[in-house]
C-alpha cells in the first residue's frame, strides 16, 4: 500500500488533556478515507494536526502531500459577511496571486467552471448570506475544487445537508478519487461510509482501528469506540505510555 | 442668498479655525469610515471604542511631559492604544479568557490611570479638552498629522485589504494557506489606533470613534458590501461634521458632541428609511416573489 499520511504514535492535546492519543495509522494514497468515532472522539482535532493547526502535537505525521485543501465546518466560517459567491470560489487560488497579486484570466474562467461543477451556476454574485446551508456548502466545495490539491481534508462535510446535495457533492469527490488525489472526510453518516469510502479509521481518542470499512466498521468495533468515549478525568494523572514507541 | 451665504458659506470664509476644522473632518471622515466599516465588519465596535479610551494615558502622559503640545500627546496615544492592543491579545491567547473581557480590563486600567496622570498636572479644564477634544483648536500641525492619517490609512487598507476580507470571515482558510492572519488583524488594528489618535484632538478620547463607528454602522442599512458601505459612509461622515460645525457655531455649542449627534441622526435615519433590514424594509409588505 502506498501511504500519503503515515500518523506515528501522535498525540494531540489541549491544555494537557489529549483528544487524539497515541494514534498510529497509515493513510493510503489516492483512495478515500472516512475518520469515524463519537463526538469528542478527536476527529476535528485529527484534521487540524494534518494541517498543521493544532497547538501541541507528540508524535511525528510523515506527509508526502505537496498541497493540501480543507473544508472547515461551517460553523468557522462568519456566514453574515458581505462577499459574493464569486469572490468567496475564487480565493480556492490564493496559492497562485496569494494576498496582493492579481487573478489571471485562467483563474476567473476556472472559477466560473468550478462554480458550474457544482450546480451553483447564476449565483456568482449573490452575497453568501443569502445561501442555504447546503447552496454554501457546494459554494465551499468549489473553493475546494479551486484549490488543486493533492490531498483533500473534509470536516463533516454533509451534517445538516439535504440528500440532493450529499449526492452531487459525493460525486465531485469520486472525481477528486479518479483523479488520483487523497481524500480523508470526517463523517457520522455510516451507512454513507460504509457505501462510499473504502477505508476508515475508527477512533474515540485512541484508535479502535484502521483499514478496510468493512472490518474497521464491525459491530464489536463500535461497541468499544462508544464504550472508550467516556468524558475526560479532570483529574487524570500524567500519561506514562512511551512516547517513544516503535511504531 | 445672502442669508445662505451668512449661515452656510461665511462662517469658514471668515474664520481660519472652521476652515481647518472642515478640512481636518473631511480626512477624519473619508480614512476613518473603511476603519468603521470593518470594526463592524470584525464585531469590534464595543471593543473599538474600549480601544479609543485607552489612549488616554498616553496622551496623558504626552501631556505631562510636553504640556498641551499635540505631537508629543499624539505620539503617546498611539503608542497606548496599540499597547492595549497587543496587551488584551496577548492575555486572550494564552489564558481562557475572552478578547472582550480582557479589552474591558484594560481600558479601564488606562481610562484610571490617565485620569490620574492629567489630574498630577492639569487642571480641569486639561481634562475636559482631552476627554472631549477641541475641533475648533485644529492647527496646521493637527491638520498635517489628520491628513497624513487618512492617507496612509487608504493607502494601507488598500494593500491589506484581501488578507483582511478573508482573516474576517474565514481564519482558518488564511491558516491553513500558512499564512498568520493575526499580522493583519494587527496591521488593522494599528491603523484604526491611528484614526482614533487624529480623532482624539477633534472629539475626544471618549468620542473619537464617533464620526468612525457611527456613519459605518448607518451605511450598514443602505449597503451590503464593504466597498460601496465605505462609499455611503464617508459622506455621511462629512454632512454630520459639515452641519455639526455649521450648528455649533450659529449656536455657541460645543462642537464635538454636536457633529457626533448629527452622526446619531444619520444612524437613526437610517435605522428607519434604510434599504435593507431598517424599520422601513420591516414594516412595508412587498409582495413576495415567485422564487
Amino acid at each position: 500500500m502506498n501511504a500519503a499520511l503515515r500518523l506515528v504514535n501522535l498525540t494531540v492535546s489541549y491544555d494537557r488533556h489529549p483528544a487524539v492519543h497515541h494514534v498510529s495509522a497509515e493513510i493510503p494514497a489516492a483512495e478515500m478515507t472516512a475518520i469515524v468515532g463519537p463526538n469528542g472522539a478527536g476527529k476535528s482535532t485529527l484534521l487540524k494536526a494534518l494541517l498543521g493547526l493544532a497547538p501541541h502535537i507528540e508524535g511525528r505525521i510523515e506527509s508526502t502531500a505537496k498541497r493540501i485543501a480543507y473544508l472547515p465546518q461551517q460553523a468557522e466560517i462568519d456566514r453574515s459577511f458581505p462577499i459574493s459567491v464569486f469572490d468567496t470560489v475564487l480565493l480556492g487560488r490564493w496559492s497562485r496571486f496569494g494576498g496582493f497579486g492579481a487573478a489571471k484570466h485562467v483563474d476567473i474562467h476556472d472559477a466560473q467552471h468550478a462554480i458550474e461543477a457544482v450546480g451553483l451556476s447564476g449565483f456568482e454574485r449573490r452575497p453568501i448570506d443569502t445561501l442555504s446551508v447546503g447552496q454554501f456548502q457546494r459554494v465551499l466545495f468549489a473553493r475546494l475544487l479551486l484549490q488543486d490539491a493533492d490531498l483533500v481534508l473534509l470536516d463533516e462535510p454533509f451534517a445538516a445537508i439535504d440528500s440532493k446535495t450529499v449526492n452531487d457533492l459525493m460525486a465531485v469527490i469520486q472525481r477528486w478519487r479518479a483523479e488520483q488525489r487523497t481524500v480523508i472526510a470526517v463523517l457520522h453518516d455510516l451507512d454513507q461510509v460504509r457505501r462510499d469510502f473504502p477505508n476508515t479509521i475508527l477512533m474515540a481518542r485512541e484508535l479502535v482501528d484502521a483499514g478496510p470499512t468493512a472490518r474497521v466498521l464491525s459491530a464489536e468495533n463500535l461497541l468499544r469506540a462508544r464504550a472508550m468515549a467516556e468524558a475526560w478525568d479532570e483529574h487524570a494523572d500524567a500519561c506514562d505510555v512511551p512516547m517513544k514507541l516503535t511504531a | 442668498m445672502v442669508v445662505i451665504y451668512e449661515y452656510l458659506i461665511a462662517p469658514f470664509a471668515d474664520f481660519g479655525f472652521m476652515r481647518r476644522a472642515l478640512v481636518a473632518s473631511l480626512a477624519l471622515s473619508v480614512g476613518g469610515s473603511a476603519i468603521g466599516v470593518f470594526l463592524i465588519l470584525r464585531r469590534m465596535s464595543l471593543m473599538g471604542d474600549a480601544l479609543a479610551h485607552s489612549l488616554l494615558p498616553g496622551a496623558a502622559l504626552g501631556f505631562l511631559l510636553g504640556g498641551l503640545s499635540l505631537p508629543a500627546m499624539s505620539l503617546g496615544g498611539f503608542l497606548a492604544g496599540v499597547a492595549t492592543a497587543l496587551i488584551s491579545g496577548v492575555i486572550a491567547r494564552f489564558s481562557s479568557m475572552r478578547e472582550d473581557a480582557s479589552f474591558a480590563a484594560a481600558y479601564l486600567t488606562a481610562m484610571a490611570l490617565g485620569v490620574l496622570i492629567v489630574s498630577l498636572r492639569g487642571s480641569a479644564v486639561d481634562l475636559m479638552n482631552i476627554l472631549f477634544g477641541a475641533i475648533l483648536a485644529v492647527d496646521e500641525t493637527a491638520l498635517v498629522l489628520v491628513v497624513s492619517t487618512a492617507t496612509l490609512t487608504l493607502v494601507g487598507l488598500a494593500a491589506i485589504y484581501r488578507p483582511l476580507v478573508v482573516e474576517c470571515f474565514n481564519p482558518g482558510f488564511l491558516a491553513a494557506m500558512g499564512i498568520r492572519g493575526s499580522v493583519y488583524h494587527y496591521l488593522f488594528l494599528s491603523l484604526a489606533v491611528l484614526n482614533m489618535v487624529a480623532g482624539f484632538q477633534a472629539l475626544g478620547t471618549l468620542m473619537a470613534l464617533g464620526l468612525i463607528l457611527l456613519p459605518a454602522v448607518a451605511a450598514s442599512f443602505w449597503a451590503r458590501e464593504v466597498w460601496s458601505m465605505t462609499l455611503v459612509a464617508s459622506p455621511m461622515a462629512f454632512a454630520s461634521a459639515l452641519i455639526g460645525l455649521l450648528v455649533s457655531f450659529h449656536a455657541g455649542l460645543p462642537s464635538g458632541p454636536v457633529i457626533v449627534l448629527f452622526a446619531s441622526l444619520f444612524f437613526l435615519g437610517s435605522l428607519l428609511l434604510g434599504s435593507r433590514a431598517s424599520v422601513r424594509a420591516r414594516l412595508s409588505h412587498p409582495v413576495h416573489l415567485r422564487g
